[in-house]
């Protein structure tokens, strides 16, 4: 399965890639397409709530469940938290850069959603945990611009789930096969092609605009500090939501990827299995092994455990238990 | 790779492999402990052991255990929740092996003093195997309905429970035994097509020698 023939059987048959997306789904899976669109729309709605928990400190309008705040403010490590709440809180008195609205909106919500992602809330991995933020950052900004309803939401994200399959299938979406490239860089791409066919773009702008993002965010490394899912990543969703946005605005005014979209994505694979094994989700190189990044991953190592009652002659390292009362069996040597 | 796998889980953060797949590990080892646990022993090993703290793997077995699934919101709160279910629990890090880096072994005990131990593995995107019940290779990934039967090694049992599906036209996919020794305790796990009916698990306890039988639905 290739963009360009995706692209043509779209257009040949005059339904949007997204629709495009559901059918072949129901084509390969049985199932129905009504369960298809369901479980996409389910989808949406949780990635507007991730949106409106992250922003939990600064929309007062919003009800606020108990925990919710504290959650919006720092991960269980310490490392992020409330940095959406900052740039959002900047829009909300107009202070953002001139013109800015739609790109400082996008990072706010894309730094919203990987902070709840961070501080164990809920969200779609989409197309992983690690780049959750940048689709519903940009999708949910757009929508909230341009008035676009739920449906067009759901259209647009079986669009990107498109893309993010055709780059599933060539170079993997994980930072362990093909580094960042693979994880914020396939979310970019899918963003941006669901942010064309939003804009009314055609299925052919929508696979440019994917390659565009590819290129833009080629060869970037997985460098993960600590080994956590928090920096650089919740920054890096918030960047590459404005290359999605760029991307989407190239091709919407018809300009066109030198190198074909899917020779793009061969390219991608290929620097993907030339990025060195350090720096794809090791942490054993770039930001991890920053003498910052050292010292944060030790302190993460040293920290004290909660509810200390260790057991004796283990053959595992105690870390702690709730155990008042140490049974026999618990004392057989594990096999 | 499918539409529905690049697009989801819905899940708890912030790790496809650390926290939901720790949260589906969890909840199988309940489902095939059969009853509530009361009391946990945890050990992490590999990239578990290394990072579980920040990913809230603890956290998400410990939900796992209590039944919640890795989209429940309360699995951040899963420890005050295990006291209040009556959950005692230890975690413990510690090398289990050439296995997946990803690797945790549970040993449950249940309030009427049934055992299990399991060994599983989340390789990626959300997705488990289980690779070991109570000491037995198996290979259980909870991605198809899965019947786990337990008996004392013994000619025709699982042509007992191959027979029973067979009469209600459930096809199986994949089909795993394994056991101890000769006549010594087996496990057989058989993955299948369709969905399993009660009718047919109560048939398969009914066959001589089954100490047990369980049913993993797909998710």
């Amino acid at each position: 399965m290739t963009l360009a023939e995706l692209a043509q059987r779209a257009l040949a048959e005059g339904i949007s890639l997204g629709r495009l997306a559901v059918i072949l789904e129901s084509e390969e899976t049985g199932i129905p397409l009504d369960e298809i669109v369901a479980r996409v729309r389910d989808m949406v709605r949780v990635m507007k709530s991730s949106v409106s928990e992250g922003l939990g400190r600064v929309e007062a309008s919003m009800p606020v469940r108990p925990g919710v705040l504290e959650r919006a403010r720092r991960s269980r490590s310490g490392l992020s938290g409330g940095d959406a709440a900052k740039v959002a809180g900047r829009i909300a008195s107009g202070r953002n850069l001139p013109g800015n609205f739609l790109l400082a909106k996008s990072v706010a919500y894309a730094l919203a959603v990987s902070e709840v992602n961070a501080a164990m809330g809920k969200i779609v991995a989409a197309p992983t945990a690690g780049s959750c933020g940048v689709i519903p950052g940009t999708f949910l900004a757009l929508a909230e611009v341009s008035g676009a309803g739920e449906e067009d939401l759901v259209d647009a994200l079986s669009a990107a789930g498109l893309i993010g399959q055709v780059i599933g299938e060539r170079v993997g979406l994980s930072g362990a096969q093909a580094g960042c490239q693979a994880e914020c860089g396939s979310a970019a791409a899918m963003a941006a092609a669901g942010l064309v066919q939003l804009a009314g773009g055609s299925p052919e702008d929508c696979i440019h605009a994917a390659a565009f993002a590819l290129k833009g965010l080629m060869g970037l490394v997985c460098d993960p500090v600590a080994g956590l899912v928090e920096v650089p990543c919740v920054k890096r969703n918030a960047t590459s939501a404005a290359v999605a946005l760029a991307s989407a605005e190239m091709a919407l005014s018809g300009v066109r990827s030198r190198i074909p979209p899917d020779e793009v994505i061969s390219a991608m694979a290929q620097v993907g299995k030339m990025i060195p094994p350090a720096l794809r989700e090791t942490s054993q190189g770039g930001l991890a092994v920053t003498p910052t990044g050292l010292r944060v991953s030790r302190e993460m190592a040293n920290r004290s455990s909660v509810c200390m009652h260790p057991m004796p002659k283990r053959p595992g390292n105690i870390e702690y238990t709730t155990l008042t009362q140490i049974r026999p069996h618990f004392d057989d040597p594990h096999r | 790779m499918r539409l529905l796998d690049v697009l989801g889980p819905v899940m708890i953060g912030p790790s496809s492999s650390h926290t939901a797949g720790a949260a589906r590990l969890g909840n199988i080892a309940r489902i095939l402990l059969g009853e509530p646990p009361v009391q946990a022993r945890i050990i992490l090993h590999g990239s578990f052991a290394a990072t579980y703290r920040g990913h809230g793997t603890d956290l998400a077995l410990v939900a796992g255990l209590l039944g919640f699934a890795p989209d429940d919101e309360r699995i951040r709160d899963s420890f005050a929740w295990a006291a209040r279910e009556g959950l005692e629990f230890s975690i413990e890090t510690g090398d289990l092996g050439d296995v997946h880096p990803n690797t945790a072994r549970i040993e449950l005990t249940s309030r009427s003093g049934k055992r299990l131990s399991v060994v599983g593995s989340s390789v990626g995107g959300g997705k488990v195997e289980i690779t070991e019940i109570s000491g037995l290779p198996v290979s259980l990934t909870g991605e198809k309905n899965t019947i786990v039967a337990m008996y004392p090694d013994r000619p025709g049992v699982v042509a007992g429970i191959t027979s029973i599906l067979a009469k209600v036209g459930v096809n199986i996919a994949t089909m795993r035994v394994a056991r101890s020794g000769r006549g010594k305790t087996a496990v057989c796990v058989i993955e299948v097509d369709q969905d399993i009916p009660e009718e047919v698990v109560q048939e398969v306890r009914q066959l001589p020698t089954i100490e047990n039988v369980i049913v993993v639905r797909a998710q």
